[in-house]
């Protein structure tokens, strides 16, 4: 177990140096003058050459990729030329709230997945299998912009049920974060009106990105529960008499798990993905709308440390998945 | 695979059917687009301003935009740029990736492992922001954004092709094949090819959906087609500025997308239990 764990470390830590390469040779290809650009639109030629050799650009370019490498191995992910602050600071403040966004979504879609899962094959081809095919089929194929626009519309204009965007009203003034997660930090408070508030912001934001993801789980645990109550060891159970409920929740649900896992984690690197959009959608203040921002800006620097953010979420994802799919089935330790 | 049991097969499932309508719907508006629309001259973006923003009519089906355009029109028109970019971009991605594929998995050794490296390397970003970071490199605009989706999607037909011609390489007929004197290049081309077809074709009907959501996705953020073209996402983008009392801006492109995607999806499927009934489905 200790040898699989290392190389599949080892392993991940060569993807994240490849990654690094990857943004490095994106932000290197592109047309565009980043110098021209920290310099200001009305710079002129002196003022656009001093830019670029504060900004190290006029170095050569190994040169530039090694300073590139240490300064993240520092942490310091460079500068925004658009805003002049630390790309650094900037990921620490937006992250958290993709992350509590990813994280409520990801349970949304676990907590609903599994079950509807379980039931489309328990009672399949039956009326319960046809309404899930139908989320299971179309939560792919929403554009999650869109039915974002329709949430807002329908739920949060017409019915005026929950706040159309943002994370908190512009009139409430969190206090100090003490782990960055809204709903965690006021619960930690005691402070129920916070709480709820934020509560409030989030429903919307996170049923649309949970859509994909939940379909997806669903498809999965689906199949696999088909799959797994065929199998001659659940007849064997039914033989000797175990209950229904026990088969269907013990038995067949422990081997259709494993792959169900492997998507969650697979579905996480996409939400933190798609979390793009339903920021964009919603206003969110995460990495997802930071990058997009500076993206039409023409601001690489964050981009690029929302890229590496978002690949190492993802590669940690898989990297969980892997190990546990190795502390769980022993014949992929032993290969 | 007999045509009979085909049609018997795709008779059967709903969904494929549905799907194919939907499919033929798409495509048929592309094609007819210029011909059918009730106002060819709000195409290109006619200004007329004394008609802006009007609700849904009987002269307007589904109203008009902040400019007097005639939104049903901009829509239908706008089917035919859908469909070229979502069939462009897997096509693409398929003509880059399956070649290596299929080099990776016959030739093995040191150029398997760089390239199987590299296509990891590609695929462990999740696509919209490794194309968000293409374009921001590159530039906006639907050129641009079309290249940096190709360049998210080949290593996905690097792994199928991969994948497929390794299984295929043990196989006795290529040994067969090779005692016969068939050379490298008739394997690959003869038997190799046409045996990874089936899953190619499911996977490119499925990305064909999903390459007309990515660009429309890209439209919307402002970092793929540009406005007055007549893309959905970029509709939908302007649209939403006009929230909630022009709600009907909104609702047709979105329909638009999410029929094409569905139907891509859905027909990607019947498919696959046409043509690969043992795949894993996921």
């Amino acid at each position: 177990m200790i040898r699989y764990l290392v190389r599949r470390a080892a392993l991940a830590v060569v993807m994240l140096f490849g990654l690094i390469c990857l943004t490095f040779v994106i932000a290197n290809v592109a047309p565009s003058d980043a110098a021209a650009l920290a310099a200001g639109p009305d710079a002129g030629r002196a003022q656009i050459e001093q830019a670029r050799r504060d900004y190290g650009l006029d170095r050569p370019l190994h040169e530039q990729f090694v300073r590139y490498v240490t300064d993240l191995g520092r942490g310091d992910f460079g500068r925004s030329v658009a805003t002049g602050r630390p790309v650094g600071q900037d990921l620490a403040k937006y992250f958290f709230a993709t992350l509590e966004l990813c994280l409520v979504a990801m349970t949304l879609g676990i907590l609903l997945g599994i079950p509807l899962g379980v039931l489309s094959a328990v009672f399949q081809d039956r009326w319960v299998d046809h309404g899930t095919r139908i989320i299971a089929v179309s939560g792919i194929a929403l554009p999650p912009f869109w039915f974002g626009l329709l949430l807002q519309l329908g739920i949060a204009s017409s019915l005026g049920w929950l706040p159309t965007s943002g994370r908190l009203s512009v009139f409430t003034e969190p206090a100090a974060p003490i782990t960055g997660l809204l709903l965690v930090d006021s619960l930690l408070r005691g402070n129920g009106a916070l709480f709820a508030e934020a509560l409030s912001y989030l429903i919307l934001p996170a049923i649309v990105l949970s859509l994909p993801c939940l379909a997806s789980i669903l498809r999965v645990n689906r199949s696999e529960m088909v799959e797994a109550l065929r199998a001659d060891h659940i007849t064997a159970a039914r033989a000797h008499g175990v209950s229904r409920l026990r088969i269907v929740a013990v038995h067949a649900l422990k081997n259709a798990m494993l792959p169900t896992l492997a998507i969650i984690g697979l579905r996480w690197g996409w939400m933190m993905s798609s979390t793009v959009l339903v920021e964009t959608v919603f206003d969110w203040p995460g990495i997802g709308l930071y990058a997009v921002s500076s993206a039409i800006a023409g601001d690489f620097k964050p981009v690029m440390g929302v890229t590496l953010i978002v690949g190492l979420n993802f590669m940690l994802a898989n990297l969980v998945v892997d190990l546990l799919y190795g502390a769980l089935d022993p014949r992929i330790r032993e290969a | 695979m007999r045509v009979g049991l085909a049609i018997h097969l795709l008779r059967r499932s709903f969904g494929t059917m549905l799907g194919l309508a939907l499919v033929a719907m798409i495509v048929a508006l592309a094609l007819a687009g210029p011909f059918i629309v009730p106002y060819p001259d709000d195409v290109q973006g006619a200004v007329n301003l004394t008609n802006k923003l009007q609700p849904p009519s009987a002269a307007h089906w589904f109203g008009t935009d902040e400019v007097g355009n005639d939104i049903l029109t901009r829509v239908i028109i706008g089917a035919r740029l859908s469909l070229l970019v979502g069939i462009a971009i897997p096509l693409a991605a398929a003509l880059i990736g399956v070649p290596l594929g299929i080099l990776a998995g016959t030739a093995g050794g040191g150029l398997r492992e760089a390239i199987m490296r590299v296509t990891d390397l590609f695929l462990s970003v999740p696509g919209l922001v490794l194309a968000i970071a293409l374009v921001a490199a590159l530039g906006p605009g639907i050129g641009n954004a079309m290249i940096a989706l190709i360049l998210v999607w080949w290593p996905g037909y690097v792994r199928l092709a991969e994948s497929k011609a390794l299984a295929i390489r043990e196989e006795p007929f290529i040994e067969a094949a090779r005692a016969a004197g068939a050379t490298q290049l008739r394997i690959l081309w003869r038997h190799v090819l046409p045996n990874s077809l089936s899953p190619l074709i499911v996977k490119m009907s499925m990305d064909i959906g999903q390459a007309i959501l990515a660009i429309a996705s890209l439209g919307f953020l402002g970092l793929g087609a540009k406005p007055p073209t007549p893309e959905w996402g970029a509709m939908i983008s302007i649209a939403r500025g006009y929230l909630p009392d022009w709600w009907w801006y909104a609702i047709c492109p979105g329909a638009l997308i999410y029929a094409s995607v569905l139907g891509f999806n859905l027909l990607g499927d019947g498919l696959r239990d046409m043509l690969d009934p043992r795949s894993n489905r996921g």
